[in-house]
């Protein structure tokens, strides 16, 4: 096991080589030069070429690249040309907001996701089946950012029991987190269902009864565990969702987290900014796969690990 | 002296019916047979004639809907089953009627050791604490013959082979000592050399244990080598019971006498393997009469009219048959009149 794990950390890097590259390159063809930007309007072409060379803009791509690649690899990924501080200290102090979202999020995902999903396998073709399965459909088909709105303007504004923006207290929380999570919860709800359908007509099952069990140990001991394996797989990919999701959600609920620092690096040429939170985020994304796939091995043995 | 034969179970005109959009399909339809201490029963007969929902109905293990156990009585020590709670069923289930099952490789749970899926009847049934009925479930993998058991019972299914697999249902069904064993095909997933070494197993502990085995299967060698009597059903039906050693010398039925001329022989010379002619009628359009009339060499007029009775031909046979009945000669006498061929 320890050895799986240090591998596929190695295994990262290249993804995230990879990653940086791709970022660098799409910075470097999008129109707009951040030179320009910077100077603001009418600024003499001489001061522009003297930004670029200080930013070292006039040197080969490939120098910039490899420059940017040892200085990210020490933690330095530069200075944002906006503000002028360490991209690094930008990030984190706006990680933890988007963290703390992320994760009130997938643990809607998860626990209303499969707990729905349970009752609509074992109450098959029940009125609480249909109406979860109804909800589900909507709950995958709402975007996020309408039901964000919606859920402002009922609970926020007309009953007033949360605040309608910003991050802080829990309260603050509830809203953005099922802002995020429904979609997610939608769809593990749907996949525990077919999952648990698709194992209590299993033979160990049958076993399991003919052992004399009684029908919750059955569902919850003998069935669960198996049942959860595509369950784990989704919710490892819903938390990828997340990190993009929380652009959208964090636009909506005024809130000072990475998506949005990223979209206001993207929107100002902000290079450094935009490479190094794309870069965060990426780890968090790698990370969080290697975590399903560790809990993937947990649920399931047979899961070869070389 | 012959000691006096303790009925275990006595299964009484048993229907189990499954209801689907198609229809009505009578999987089971009026079996009655008995089950004495330690005895062994087999019951034979092709795919779809009804044996496995048999032995799930004993357990009351019918996937419900869409099926049914519509009508009879299964007495097991003298009290009817099917009108105990579920409460009351699952204190019978694993404790003192067990099963094994057809497919050992999809019959364990994959995400549990051995040991753990054994102690868990244990626990459920004997009231042991963990580490005792993990002890005992390491001891009933060591009765079952599998190697270092301390090492295999900490093990998961998918690291044992089919043998081993079955060899731990053996356990788990055998942990808490049943008083009658359902063996659903345990050998046919095996291979010929493995499946030997099962039912010699299943035998054995049969003998320590004196448990009565029901013991199903569509192999009539596992039969003569395994059991002591034998039912064979055909379409949901039992068309003869009798002495396993009876069956194999002096067949009644048609539909008996065609299964052992199937079987291939090495002492005679054949081009060509004998088979019954045509197929098992759908369960869901069943003929008015003998449902294996329409295969029989045979059938007369009277057995494509009504169904006969499984009655008593001699001390210990059973068969449902027109041929063995009274009937037979009037009606032969009725066609010749008519001019019937």
């Amino acid at each position: 096991m320890f050895v799986f794990i240090v591998r596929r950390i190695l295994q990262t890097i290249p993804v995230l080589l990879g990653v940086s590259l791709v970022v660098f390159l799409i910075m470097q063809m999008v129109p707009g030069d951040p030179a320009t930007l910077l100077a603001g309007e009418g600024a003499t072409k001489e001061t522009i070429e003297m930004i670029r060379h200080q930013l070292g803009l006039d040197r080969p791509i490939l120098y910039q690249y490899i420059d940017y690649v040892i200085h990210a690899v020490q933690g330095d990924f530069g200075e944002s040309l906006r503000s002028s501080r360490p991209v690094l200290d930008e990030i984190m102090v706006r990680l933890p907001v988007t963290l703390e979202l992320a994760l009130a999020s997938i643990f809607i995902t998860v626990v209303l996701g499969m707990v729905a999903g349970i009752i609509s396998a074992t109450k098959q073709y029940s009125a609480a089946d249909i109406s979860i399965m109804i909800v589900a459909l909507l709950g995958i088909s709402l975007p996020s950012f309408w039901l964000g709105l919606m859920l402002i303007y009922f609970f926020s504004v007309n009953l007033q029991w949360f605040p309608v923006s910003g991050w802080g207290t829990f309260r603050h929380m509830i809203l953005p987190a099922i802002t995020l999570g429904a979609g997610g919860a939608a769809i593990v709800a749907r996949m525990t269902r077919s999952s648990m359908l698709e194992v209590v007509r299993q033979d160990y099952i049958r076993t399991a009864k003919a052992k004399g069990l009684k029908e919750h140990v059955i569902i919850y001991k003998h069935g669960l565990k198996n049942a959860l394996i595509p369950v784990i797989t989704v919710v490892g990919l819903q938390f990828g969702a997340l990190l993009g999701g929380t652009v959208l959600t964090e636009s909506v609920f005024a809130i000072n987290g990475l998506g949005r620092l990223i979209v206001d690096a993207i929107r100002t040429r902000d290079l450094p900014m935009v490479q190094g939170g794309v870069l965060i985020a990426s780890v968090i994304f790698v990370f969080m796969n290697l975590a399903v796939d560790v809990l993937y091995r947990y649920f399931n043995k047979r899961i070869d690990l070389n | 002296m012959k000691q006096v034969d303790e009925t275990i179970l006595e299964v009484k005109n048993l229907h189990t019916h499954f209801f689907t959009d198609e229809g009505t399909s009578k999987a089971v339809n009026g079996i009655s047979f008995t089950l004495n201490k330690g005895e062994t029963l087999g019951i034979v007969g092709e795919s779809g004639s009804g044996k496995s929902i048999t032995s799930l109905s004993l357990l009351r293990l019918i996937p419900s809907p869409p099926g049914k156990i519509t009508g009879g009585s299964i007495l097991f020590k003298g009290e009817d089953l099917l009108a105990k709670t579920e409460k009351q069923m699952r204190a019978i289930r694993g404790n003192e009627i067990s099963m094994i099952f057809q497919e050992p490789m999809t019959s364990l749970n994959p995400v549990y050791s051995a040991g753990e899926q054994i102690a868990e009847a244990i626990r459920l049934h004997q009231k042991l604490g963990k580490k005792e009925a993990w002890n005992k479930a390491v001891d009933m993998l060591r009765l079952v013959g599998i190697p270092s058991p301390e090492k295999r019972a900490k093990q998961e299914p998918h690291e044992l082979s089919g043998g081993m697999r079955q060899r731990v249902m053996i356990a788990m069904a055998l942990a808490c000592h049943p008083e009658v064993l359902i063996a659903d095909e345990p050998t046919t997933a095996l291979d010929v050399t493995i499946q030997a070494q099962i039912l010699e197993l299943i035998k054995t502990l049969q003998k320590d244990f004196g448990t009565a085995v029901i013991l199903i299967t569509h192999d009539l060698g596992v039969v003569y080598e395994t059991c002591d009597r034998v039912a064979v059903m055909y379409a949901g039906k039992m068309v003869e019971y009798t002495l396993a050693k009876e069956i194999f010398t002096n067949p009644k039925h048609p539909y008996t006498i065609g299964l052992l001329n199937s079987l291939p022989r090495l002492d005679l010379d054949q081009e060509e393997l004998t088979t019954i002619p045509g197929t098992v009628p759908s369960p869901y359009d069943m003929p008015k009469g003998c449902s294996f009339a329409p295969r029989c060499a045979h059938a007369r007029r009277i057995c494509e009219q009504a169904v006969p009775d499984l009655e008593s031909i001699g001390p210990d046979t059973k068969v449902s048959c027109w041929m063995y009945t009274p009937q037979w000669e009037k009606e032969y006498e009725a066609e010749k009149k008519v001019g019937v061929q």
